[in-house]
């Protein structure tokens, strides 16, 4: 390694730690034995993970969240999936304005839509619930997987499909046998991503979800009580962990996707 | 092998792209058996014809009729055609055989005859014992191999081929011209070859087609297409042609007179001149049709005097580029490296052999 006069390496070891050390603090708060959240640690515990397992309302929460990330993430890729193939397949008038227009709320505040949608929904009477809060992860999980399909798809040779079709396949046979086993890598790193997206989402779920809970607008809602912070601090150690599992996977699947057709690496999330 | 029932009849297939007139009125008949090649630059339409013939492109007017039968509303999964695609298109999460045997899947076949099939295939495409391999790990010939296999495996009409050769180096792409000839010749099914190299076209086909902007400009058997250019483009477009500029002096009786710039008159038969008019009036011949003269040589019909201006030694071949007393341009003429026959120095003076049976007269 070359000399480093200017400090970069400093700069980026401090980053580093300006980012990830509050998420160690999680685990060793989860695992500390006493309510209150400051040095020095007390001792060694794992009642907070009891108490977790035994509360209700929690394991509701946690319910409701896997569900609207299940259906939210299943919802987002077959959206994504038709959006994909068709941006990298045809040619039509107005599709560049179309699809950035589709990839828009990655950019908009989340507040902004979260209200927009709860305006519209109370005006057309519809009643809050799981539903909407998928509605609206739908909106912003599509974009992300739309990013990674589109990816997937694009490193697909147009005539691997021509090839299919001239050795006797229809149009529904092809997509079977050959496009969806070659982007099928890409469509499971896109529900991961779009699954681990939801999951954590707050504003969406709080405006939209009317009497029900997800699991990080029951974190939110239990900051209030200091008793309860460890056993957040255990929740929290929970979702760290799978998050960075699902997020691991879904990296692991779009470079085997990229490398099983033969395409060039274009970066991803990892 | 070739039998005078067509295969293929093309009838004055158009095809429009929006503004652009990719395919301007072909017409041909490709006979059953045949190697039939489609030569021309990029952008000639040539691929696109092929792509008519598969059934992947709709035309905007015209027959395709192949065996007997119009090929209009029969999409490309129905017709008795094949495909070998330019990047191979083979299947990556496939192996080897899972390729070659993919287009049986809706045979009526038992799976072990199917099995035997593919086995035979292979054999046929020298890829014996490859069968398990992973697809992608083969080598480019290795690849090409398989999409033949994959192709011939159906046993189709006619198998297409779009510029099957164009991603292997010098050597293979030698190689593979001279076993796919072979092939072709064993199976005996009419093979289409997309190209825009002209050797490969003259090596392979037993007739060409030469395309230029959406229209056929010549088609041909090889000798013919080489020996009698109908134009100066297709000319230009297959090996080397020299020009030099001549006058027409009579016409009478299949003879026509010439006055040839360097050679001076010349009497030609009524065959070699070409039915095209683009531009002045030139004679085209061949660097081969040329000889060198050494001292003391007599040329069989003519000769003309001239300085040599380029050398350019290519190991078995010496190209010359000779500029004949009274022409501006020279002329390049091939000679073979025979043994004892030493290589002449540039801007030495020398004496040109040539035949008035060789020329032919562009007007």
């Amino acid at each position: 390694m070359k000399p480093n006069p200017s400090g970069l390496r400093s700069y980026t070891i401090i980053y580093l730690i300006f980012l990830y050390a509050p998420i160690l603090l999680l685990p060793l708060f989860a695992f500390n034995d006493g309510t209150i959240i400051a040095f020095p640690l007390k001792g060694f515990t794992t009642k907070w993970f009891e108490q977790l397992a035994g509360s209700d309302q929690l394991l509701n929460a946690v319910k409701n969240s896997l569900i609207v990330a299940s259906a939210s993430a299943i919802g987002a890729t077959v959206l994504a999936i038709f959006a994909a193939r068709a941006s990298t397949r045809y040619d039509f008038k107005g599709k560049g304005g179309l699809m950035a227009l589709i990839m828009l709320p990655l950019v908009l505040p989340e507040i902004i839509i979260a209200m927009a949608i709860l305006v519209v929904l109370l005006q057309m009477g519809l009643n809050l619930g799981l539903h909407t809060i998928i509605l609206g992860h739908m909106l912003m999980c599509t974009p992300f997987a739309i990013a990674i399909l589109t990816a997937a798809f694009q490193s697909l040779d147009k005539s691997l499909e021509e090839a299919a079709y001239d050795l006797g396949e229809d149009a529904f046979s092809t997509f079977r046998l050959i496009i969806l086993p070659l982007v099928l890598p890409g469509i499971i790193s896109s529900l991961l991503i779009s699954f681990t997206i939801s999951m954590d989402e707050f504003i969406l779920a709080a405006f939209l979800g009317g009497t029900e809970t997800t699991l990080p607008v029951y974190i939110y809602s239990q900051l209030r009580f200091p008793k309860a912070i460890p056993v957040i601090m255990a929740v929290a150690t929970c979702l760290v962990a799978v998050s960075i599992c699902l997020l691991i996977v879904a990296e692991y699947f779009r470079r085997r996707g990229i490398a099983k057709t033969g395409g060039k690496d274009t970066g991803g999330f990892l | 092998m070739t039998s005078a029932k067509p295969m293929i009849e093309l009838k004055d297939v158009q095809k429009w792209y929006g503004d652009y007139h990719a395919l301007r009125g072909i017409n041909a008949e490709i006979r059953a058996g045949e190697f039939f090649s489609l030569l021309g630059p990029s952008g000639c339409g040539k691929t696109t014809l092929l792509r008519t013939i598969a059934g992947f492109e709709d035309i905007t007017s015209g027959v395709v009729m192949i065996d007997g039968k119009s090929m209009e509303d029969v999409p490309a999964n129905k017709r008795p055609t094949n495909m070998v695609f330019q990047s191979y298109a083979i299947f990556p999460h496939l192996s080897v055989e899972q390729n070659v045997g993919f287009g049986l899947r809706r045979d009526p076949r038992t799976a072990a005859e199917k099995q035997k099939a593919v086995d035979e295939t292979l054999e046929m495409v020298g890829l014996k014992g490859y069968g398990k391999r992973a697809a992608h790990a083969l080598s480019g010939g290795q690849r090409q191999r398989v999409a033949l296999a994959r192709a011939l495996i159906l046993k189709p009409k006619v198998l297409l081929l779009d510029e099957p050769l164009s991603a292997l180096d010098k050597k293979m792409r030698e190689h593979m011209q001279v076993e796919l000839i072979k092939l072709q010749r064993q199976v005996g099914i009419t093979f289409i070859l997309v190209t825009h190299d002209q050797e490969e076209a003259l090596v392979m086909s037993d007739r060409i087609a030469v395309m230029f902007e959406g229209e056929i400009a010549q088609l041909d058997d090889p000798e013919t297409l080489y020996r009698r250019p109908k134009t100066r483009k297709v000319a230009d477009f297959i090996g080397v042609m020299n020009f030099l500029p001549a006058t027409i002096l009579s016409e009478a009786g299949g003879k026509v007179e010439i006055e040839v710039q360097g050679f001076g008159r010349a009497s030609i038969d009524a065959d070699q001149v070409s039915n095209s008019h683009d531009g002045a009036a030139a004679v085209g011949f061949r660097p081969e049709t040329l000889t060198i003269l050494y001292e003391g040589q007599t040329p069989l019909d003519r000769e003309a005097p001239g300085i040599i201006e380029e050398v350019v030694y290519y190991g078995d071949m010496t190209y010359y580029d000779v500029k004949l007393d009274g022409v501006t341009e020279p002329v390049r003429i091939s000679m073979r490296n025979v043994f004892g026959r030493e290589v002449l120095e540039r801007g030495a003076r020398t004496r040109v052999a040539w035949s008035s049976g060789a020329l032919v007269l562009f007007r």
